[in-house]
């Protein structure tokens, strides 16, 4: 079926199989920071934007983005970067592979909550799952980089 | 998955009539794709463009869409107020938000999943559910008719005044839930309806028991109401508790979630 949709501002018409799931698509444009980790829609290793808002990719059918504006963390380079940087101040990268989930869904986070709570921040966050951190180095990260985005704002 | 034919329906009547084939299957969320063992159907039907994905108040009553999204309900203001923050609590431990944003209300009761925390908040609450074909009936006896090729549209609450409260119990968070458990007493006569679900199956609710509560809603009242509902249930064992256990801990959340109504502490 032909269908219409963007990715990350592009334009794209093609002709997809019924049953291509939004991750496999993505991968096969180049967006490798799209990746599968648990098969079972649950551990945010996937996570996009469709529309602005944050879902899991392995669980998309392709059609269904049909007409719909899709970013990735390709798509978001210059946020990504800076939200990187803090996470190599405070060492919470570690083995690195949950990170393209876990950044797109911070950034989805300060666009949907205004100065959340640390309850709140670990409620937006729960579906991301790291097997390294322990997550108390993403709650540094979070903090250090809340606070300069609402040092940002205040200015 | 083997999805040959993906049909964005037009309307109710054409999801309905390409959705009585054996191999169809109607989209929700989509969240299902993934679950386990389960058969994606060839015809996979989306009802995404039908306008389904609003709440609505009226005087008595919610009427919420079936493509309506878990986060959204659990952003909603309106809900939230209504159930004293129990459809909130029975929210937000289901996986993370990307997927609540994904997952759908129609998906989630018509599933009628063992280990949903939606299915036993709901079924506390006065709901129906409005099937294109059958029409209204109640959520309760929903649950206990078998799976048929018919389409939930509409989750119907009424506004019957009551308070209510949730517990679930997991073994980690963001995890599937060892048990379920969902309390409401009507304001105006006092009657207590309670569910419990991932006994592993799927929740159902309990009426009785309201002799009980005659004399008050004494600790030793609450006592003897929580072995009434564990005597009255069937526990059964799998990978995350054994039945013995399932069935003791119910005990607890019940007499958790009603002292917390009594004492009017919703939403600790």
């Amino acid at each position: 079926m032909i269908i219409q949709y963007w990715i990350n501002g592009e334009k794209v018409i093609g002709d997809i199989a019924p049953d291509l799931v939004l991750l496999d698509l993505l991968r096969s444009k180049g967006c490798y920071s799209v990746k599968c980790g648990c098969e079972t829609t649950n551990c945010g290793l996937c996570t996009v934007w469709i529309d602005g808002t944050p879902m899991l990719s392995c669980a998309v059918p392709v059609p269904r983005i049909e007409g719909r504006h899709v970013t990735t963390l390709e798509g978001l380079q210059k946020e990504a970067t800076e939200f990187a940087q803090f996470m190599g101040a405070e060492g919470s990268d570690q083995c690195g592979f949950c990170n393209p989930g876990f950044v797109m869904n911070v950034l989805a986070m300060v666009r949907e909550l205004k100065d959340p709570t640390e309850e709140e921040i670990k409620e937006y966050l729960a579906g991301n799952l790291c097997r390294c951190t322990g997550y108390t180095s993403h709650m540094r990260v979070l903090r250090s980089y809340l606070a300069k985005r609402q040092k940002k704002v205040k200015s | 998955m083997n999805i040959t034919h993906y049909v964005k329906a037009e309307s109710l009547e054409e999801a309905y009539t390409l959705n009585q084939k054996k191999t169809a299957a109607i989209l929700g969320g989509g969240c299902w794709l993934r679950l386990g063992q389960q058969r994606v159907g060839r015809t996979i039907i989306d009802l995404e463009k039908l306008g389904l994905d609003k709440i609505e108040e009226t005087k008595n009553e919610f009427i919420i869409g079936c493509m309506v999204s878990l986060r959204r309900l659990e952003l909603s203001k309106e809900l939230d107020e209504f159930t004293n923050g129990a459809l909130q609590e029975s929210l937000h431990h289901i996986v993370g938000t990307q997927f609540r944003n994904m997952a759908t209300i129609g998906g989630s009761l018509f599933g009628r999943f063992g280990f949903s925390d939606v299915l036993t908040c709901f079924l506390v609450l006065d709901t129906e559910v409005e099937l294109y074909k059958a029409g209204r009936v109640s959520l309760a006896e929903f649950v206990r008719i078998n799976h048929d090729k018919d389409i939930i549209v509409r989750v119907i609450v009424k506004k019957t005044p009551k308070v209510v409260a949730y517990e679930s119990l997991r073994l980690s968070a963001t995890d599937f839930p060892v048990l379920t458990c969902a309390v409401s007493k009507d304001t105006d006569d006092g009657v207590v309806h309670c569910a419990i679900g991932a006994r592993p199956v799927k929740a159902e609710l309990f009426r009785e028991g309201q002799e009980f509560f005659a004399g008050g809603f004494s600790a030793e009242a609450i006592k003897k109401y929580a072995a009434c509902v564990q005597d009255s249930f069937a526990f059964g064992s799998n990978i995350r508790a054994s039945a013995a256990y399932r069935k003791d801990m119910t005990g607890v959340l019940i007499t958790r979630v009603l002292t917390k109504i009594m004492a009017g502490r919703y939403r600790e």
